[in-house]
């Protein structure tokens, strides 16, 4: 497949500018790019969903041009999106028929087939199980079928190692490997430059909405990558020194939290059966079942808490019984020594406590409020916002400013709707807001997540910086590498419980994976590593989305 | 950033300006379809206008339509829908008019009592509204909507003679007694026979002041607009939701209640089976139309009490003066599509600003980049 001078402009801005690329039929070819380079634009030109303004694309020395999805299909394209697009009631048979009826049928045939293809490439898919009974991984293994399905030749996966664990990545690229050992062609878009010198042949970097480069993943490191990705150096989340002390700032014991309204009958543990392809089928919730399990933890003044987990084993309610959200059932918060357990959420917020929300759509911002009452959003009571309670705007917005100037956040000014910002501004504001109230204590939950590489620097930055005044942090982060660089001390959450602590210096991705597994629990030493490769797999979050 | 804002005052009116001009065409495809001359019935409208005393009814009206649509507007900047404006207007007109003839006070202080027992018991019964939501859960359309009904009943039992209703001699009606002259509102005679404007309406005014003042300069205010764009955001930001909801329920009840009020303390002076009905209704489309702003609203009543006041003789010319209620009833609905058409557009277009000028100055950026 080749593409040149592909040029995408949408009003006003210049989305992909005169691109080429070609992609050698049967590798896995890797394409890279910060998150606003142009990836997704270009793999929606590929894949028939825009239309390039010029330029070509030709597949086998054809030139071809997709006007809908369905022409790319025709021509053998299939895309895995990063956002499974699964319907979780039917099973898996019916959701890879679903809108391909015609192909196979809907009855044996198609399982048939379907059994066919999962076997080939060692997918290890069965057809009957529901959607809504499989992890991640597995669900993303339906999607490559689904596409495989179709008749698909090439194959763009759009972030697939996004939402997995290590131990996932890595069986989602021997799939990959088999797809390439049959013929087909797979472009695997991330920015993850690790796991793409491991899986690709070939490389192309993408940087504000051009090809600007293409390298050799057998020769290539990750930092000349990064280099080229964002055209500067790249950011590593190291903490230097340790700036640790021994006052206690935040003190968490014995925070318990049920669950509420649930009234499914338990199931028997026969469910929980792991059959041979790996798939694992969570048991539905209990009654009570605790989301918070005997949580106790204390973080100390200038000492970042990390804590890693599959999401929606706890972090969550974690971090919203932290701010006083939800009401827990049982245990004491204390902070700075002032017990906070039946403390509402503003006076919390008052009393030192920072907060850089997981989903900073639903918690963090007010989307289509103009950034200075963003800006006051949260600290609506404290200064320079307010005084006896009628708004400063004039400090307000001066604050606003100071905030976009310090922490960089590129807007053409602060009357814009924070919408209208890309999701590294956006969290930059954030951060910039909660540090400007000199927290005692933050809450960092996924503090990169969907930000690009020069974002992520500053924001680290700005995390260090205020660690070394004497802020105690609580780091919540599905990225591991983030997480074990920041830290000063980790702790292991699943289903509710701290199960592991580990040191971060000695620690390696994969095992704090199979910790977060549910594989591995006390004290992680570095270098054991027979435990985990003893166990497969096991994808355990499935009710995390 | 001047330029941000003159956008932005240019899609503030596109809205309103798109959902009168389709209602205005909507309305006269109706008259041509009824075989009626199309033109003539709003030029006659607009020839009413011009003489003072139709002026008198409407600024009159306009007092009142706007301090009910201030009630369900504030609601609305909140994601409240109450629906129950209506009852609650009836109910505080109503009580406020039974104490108010009971009792006999120096002018000022028989005034406030009036005000002050309208407000509480609009209050009231929007608070039984909200109490349900915070308590219950129950969904405050469906609430308000009952207590409508509720209050219809309840005012019909209670002006009943053996209760707390009047039946002036010689006449069908029933009141709820004439208040003594002290608890009359002075208005501004406008001379000849013209009749006077409500001193209501200028209160009605100052509260559209204290009302812009309350949301956009407190610390109230800015709770509750957060917590109308975004609940979660609002709980996560430190706002107590259901201490919310119940106050802005309670404040949406007490300006309902002062609807009432112009007409009762200016007009009437008694509570009776013709006192006006669907207000409160009316001021749901106002304050749609006005899109819940203090001087889109009032624009919003303007157009409304010129819309009811200006077509009363339209029957008399061999028009129906209910194509006036037709063309609300399409503002409305025009309203509601227009409004959410240039919402999109609008944060389409400031998108698309914020990259362009980002990609005008941002290679300056990226170098000092490089360079730190």
């Amino acid at each position: 497949m080749e593409l040149h001078g592909i040029t995408k402009r949408f009003p006003g801005v210049v989305a992909n500018r005169d691109i080429a690329i070609t992609v050698r039929k049967g590798t896995v070819h890797a394409l890279i790019g910060e998150n606003g380079a142009g990836k997704s634009t270009l793999m929606k030109i590929l894949y028939g969903m825009q239309k390039p303004d010029e330029g070509t694309i030709a597949i086998d020395g054809e030139q071809v041009a997709f006007s809908t999805p369905g022409d790319a299909i025709a021509r053998g394209i299939g895309m895995v999106h990063q956002h499974f697009m699964l319907a979780d009631n039917l099973t898996v048979l019916e959701n890879v028929v679903l809108g391909g009826e015609k192909l196979h049928g809907i009855g044996a045939k198609a399982r048939k087939k379907i059994l066919e293809i999962s076997d080939a490439y060692g997918l290890g898919v069965r057809p009957d199980a529901l959607v809504e009974d499989l992890g991640v991984a597995d669900r993303q293994r339906v999607e490559i079928l689904k596409v495989l399905y179709r008749g698909a030749r090439i194959l763009i996966l759009d972030e697939p190692t996004a939402v997995l664990v290590p131990q996932e990545v890595d069986a989602l690229f021997d799939n990959l490997r088999e797809l390439k050992a049959e013929g087909l062609t797979v472009i695997f878009i991330s920015h993850k430059l690790g796991e793409v010198l491991k899986v690709a042949d070939d490389i192309t970097v993408i940087r504000r909405g051009t090809t600007v480069g293409t390298a050799d993943p057998r020769t290539a490191t990750t930092k000349q990558l990064a280099e080229l990705m964002v055209g500067s150096e790249l950011p590593s989340p190291e903490t230097r020194e340790s700036t640790v002390t021994d006052v206690p700032m935040l003190q968490v014991e014995g925070l318990t939290l049920l669950e509420t309204g649930i009234t499914a009958v338990p199931q028997v543990s026969a469910a929980r059966v792991v059959s041979p392809s790996d798939t694992y089928v969570h048991e539905s919730a209990e009654v009570g079942r605790k989301l918070l399990d005997d949580v106790s933890l204390t973080i100390h003044k200038g000492e970042i808490l990390g804590i890693a987990g599959v999401e929606g084993n706890g972090q969550t309610e974690l971090i919203e019984a932290l701010m006083g959200m939800v009401s827990p059932d049982a245990g004491v918060i204390r902070l700075d020594g002032a017990d906070l357990s039946a403390v509402p959420v503003r006076k919390r917020r008052e009393g030192g406590i920072g907060y850089i929300p997981e989903d900073r759509h639903r918690h963090g911002l007010l989307l289509e409020a103009p950034l200075w009452e963003n800006r006051i959003l949260g600290h609506v009571t404290e200064a320079p916002n307010s005084k006896r309670g009628i708004l400063d705007l004039k400090a307000a917005r001066q604050d606003t400013e100071r905030i976009v100037r310090e922490y960089d956040v590129r807007t053409p000014g602060i009357d814009v709707t924070a919408a209208s910002l890309s999701g590294g501004n956006q969290q930059k504001l954030i951060v910039g807001r909660e540090m400007s109230h000199n927290p005692k204590f933050l809450i960092a939950a996924h503090p990169t997540r969907g930000v690009d590489v020069g974002a992520q620097a500053q924001i680290w930055d700005a995390i260090r910086d205020a660690r070394r005044e004497g802020l105690a942090v609580l780091l919540i982060s599905a990225d591991l590498d983030e997480l074990i660089g920041l830290s000063d001390t980790l702790r292991v959450m699943y289903r509710g419980k701290l199960v592991a602590d580990a040191d971060p210096a000695t620690i390696t991705p994969e095992q704090l994976g199979s910790a977060m597994t549910g594989a591995a629990s006390g004290h992680l030493e570095g270098g054991e590593q027979a435990e985990q490769s003893a166990q497969p797999e096991q994808s355990e979050d499935g009710d995390a989305r | 950033m001047k330029k941000f804002d003159k956008d932005k005052l240019i899609i503030g009116a596109a809205g309103p300006v798109l959902a009168l001009v389709s209602s205005f065409v909507l309305t006269m495809l109706v008259l041509l379809a009824t075989g009626l001359d199309p033109i003539e019935p709003i030029r006659l409208m607009i020839e009413n206008a011009g003489y003072s005393d139709i002026q008198v009814l409407i600024v009159n009206q306009t007092g009142i339509y706007y301090l009910a649509a201030l009630g369900v507007a504030l609601g609305f900047r909140m994601n409240l829908f109450n629906i129950g404006v209506d009852g609650q207007y009836r109910l505080a007109a109503m009580v406020s008019a039974v104490v108010g003839a009971s009792v006999e006070l120096p002018g000022p202080l028989h005034i406030l009592l009036i005000v002050l027992v309208a407000m509480l018991t609009g209050a009231f019964w929007a608070g039984i509204a909200g109490i349900l939501k915070t308590s219950r859960g129950v969904s405050e359309v469906v609430s308000t909507i009952m207590l409508n009904a509720i209050a219809t009943s309840l005012i019909a039992w209670l002006i009943l003679p053996k209760n707390l209703g009047v039946q002036p001699a010689g006449s069908n009606d029933l009141t709820t007694g004439k208040i003594a002259e002290s608890g009359w509102f002075p208005g501004i005679d406008m001379g000849q026979g013209n009749g006077e404007i409500y001193g209501f309406t200028f209160v009605a005014l100052a509260l559209g002041v204290v009302y812009w003042f309350a949301l956009n300069r407190t610390r109230f205010g800015f709770d509750l607009r957060a917590t109308g764009e975004s609940e979660s955001a609002a709980q996560a930001s430190g706002v107590d939701a259901k201490k919310m909801i119940l106050t802005s329920m309670l404040l949406s009840g007490a300006l309902a209640g002062l609807s009432g009020m112009p007409t009762l303390l200016g007009d009437t002076h008694t509570y009776s089976l013709s006192f006006p009905v669907g207000v409160g209704f009316t001021a749901i489309t106002i304050a749609l139309l006005g899109r819940n702003n203090p001087v889109g609203v009032l624009f919003a009543a303007l157009l409304f009490a010129f819309l009811d006041k200006a077509s009363s003789s339209l029957d008399v010319e061999g028009y129906p003066k209910e194509i006036t209620q037709i063309m609300q009833g399409i503002i409305v609905i025009a309203v509601v599509v227009s409004y959410e058409l240039v919402r999109r557009y609008g944060t389409r277009r400031q998108q698309q600003k914020v990259g362009e000028e980002l990609a005008a100055g941002g290679a300056l950026k990226t170098d000092k980049e490089v360079s730190a």
